[in-house]
């Protein structure tokens, strides 16, 4: 138990989520996910003058929605573990300015939803908290400022690019028996196969999942039958099957269980390029409809590897290569709750 | 793990993978919206010189201020990112393209202010064309200037 092989965690005692809170923008809100989401906007300003306090409200959003479904106030977390896309962290900063509780700020690209997962868990193992909460977000006009070009600039993208899913989604875990426990977890290594192409990050992260998941099946000695789901972050039409095809030439053949959450969150006319992307991505994906389904009985075990595409636009243009990340997280049914 | 997937063979390998964009389809739809906007600013013109009387020197200012206009409009209403996703070269390279970037660049930085936002980020896209217009017309213009002096 506790640390599992090389980079894998199995929690030494039964950590539980407890609620989740996703709000949404319109995109994600008429996708096939649409139902599944607790708040939704139909404008993508969610009702504020920019871009960046859309951000922050969506955030801000999801953690209330978790806090009210876990019937807790927010003075009784320990700790708020927080992510997003933004220079310096800026929609996590604010919004636990706002809440109030010890924060420790994360970032890990898009793979920050279960990095910050995954951290709060060991933290709670660990005895240093007893309740955390873990949230992260993403936009797609915040992103595109951050990343690409100002959102009404008429550049035309390449097929591989990847739609920045606008959303938040926030968890809340602890020792107290629910149905859906955290059980384990596996820490990535930074992969960097030397592509350059940052409207293709599909490309750019698949060998970071593939690393991931080959040793989480190595370090926990488990194979992919032993998840009902295993669903990378946003790897988009063009990363899912070349991970596929690598965990498959290792001898791991996942395609019966695999899915992206960049590929289930947008129907495939919506005009998404290659599929959803952002740290938003993998949560909302994960904390709606994915617990829906493990809570349902749907699924009993399910392994969500989010990915991030560690991409500075600066390094872009210094001619550097691209690195990714991907964090996994085992969740499991729990009988008898 | 065979050779297609080791780091060094990588790129290549994802080729495969990756969509091939349809130069054909692309260049068409280039030509056809990029004519369309020229075919606009010819009927600018000719209504400006037919119906307002202007002569054909006079009515290219006006012309190209009214493309402009046009597609500043068009960008704040949304619909410009969306040809330029459609037509790509074709709506991107005529003056309305131009104008484009510059308004998508303003409407952008808005929320930091007038001055620092808008004033400063307003040519952050568009900044490159000036410098490489300014730098090509110079040289263009030497060359032209030294032929004219010796031969």
């Amino acid at each position: 138990m506790g640390k599992m092989g090389q980079q894998s965690w199995l929690y030494n005692s039964a950590i539980y989520i407890n609620a989740a809170g996703t709000a949404v923008g319109p995109l994600e809100a008429a996708g096939p996910l649409g139902e599944s989401f607790d708040r939704t906007y139909q404008e993508l300003h969610c009702n504020q003058d920019n871009w960046e306090l859309a951000e922050r409200q969506l955030m801000k959003d999801a953690v209330h929605a978790c806090l009210q479904k876990s019937g807790k106030d927010r003075s009784e977390m320990d700790l708020f573990l927080a992510g997003d896309l933004l220079n310096q962290n800026v929609t996590a900063n604010y919004v636990a300015k706002e809440l109030g509780i010890p924060f420790l700020c994360m970032f890990g690209a898009c793979s920050t939803s279960m990095e910050t997962l995954a951290t709060g868990a060991s933290l709670i193992d660990g005895g240093f908290a007893d309740q955390v909460i873990a949230a992260v977000s993403s936009h797609n006009a915040t992103a595109e400022r951050q990343f690409r070009y100002p959102t009404e600039y008429g550049g035309q993208k390449p097929k591989t690019a990847t739609f920045t899913v606008t959303g938040s989604g926030a968890v809340m875990i602890s020792k107290q028996k629910s149905n859906i426990r955290v059980e384990a977890a596996t820490i990535g290594r930074v992969m960097d196969y030397g592509t350059k192409d940052p409207f293709d990050m599909g490309s750019a992260m698949a060998p970071a999942a593939y690393d991931t998941i080959k040793n989480h099946f190595q370090d926990m000695g488990r194979s992919p039958k032993d998840y009902d789901l295993i669903a990378t972050g946003d790897l988009s039409s063009v990363g899912t099957p070349i991970v596929r095809d690598m965990l498959k030439e290792d001898g791991f053949d996942v395609e019966e269980v695999h899915n992206d959450c960049g590929l289930m969150i947008y129907h495939s006319d919506q005009p998404v390029f290659s599929g959803g992307s952002g740290c938003a991505c993998s949560a909302v994906v994960t904390y709606g409809k994915l617990l829906d389904d493990l809570a349902s009985g749907k699924y009993n075990k399910i392994l969500v590897v989010a990915t991030g595409a560690l991409m500075s636009p600066t390094m872009v243009q210094q001619k550097e290569s691209i690195p990714a990340i991907a964090h996994g997280v085992v969740l499991m049914r729990e009988e008898g709750a | 793990m065979s050779d297609k997937f080791v780091q060094a063979q990588y790129n290549k390998t994802i080729k495969n993978y990756q969509p091939k964009p349809n130069y054909f389809w692309n260049c068409l739809k280039a030509f056809i919206v990029g004519g369309l906007i020229c075919v606009i600013g010819q009927a600018v013109t000719d209504f400006y010189v037919n119906v307002l009387n202007f002569s054909e020197k006079e009515a290219v200012n006006p012309t190209v201020t009214t493309l402009i206009f046009t597609a500043a409009l068009l960008t704040g209403f949304g619909v410009y990112d969306k040809l330029g996703q459609f037509a790509g070269a074709g709506s991107a390279v005529p003056v309305t393209g131009f104008a484009n970037s510059i308004t998508s660049a303003a409407l952008e930085h808005k929320s930091e202010g007038l001055v620092l936002g808008v004033a400063t980020n307003l040519f952050k896209l568009a900044g490159s064309v000036i410098v490489f217009g300014v730098v090509a017309a110079y040289v263009l213009g030497m060359l032209r200037y030294t032929w004219q002096h010796f031969f």
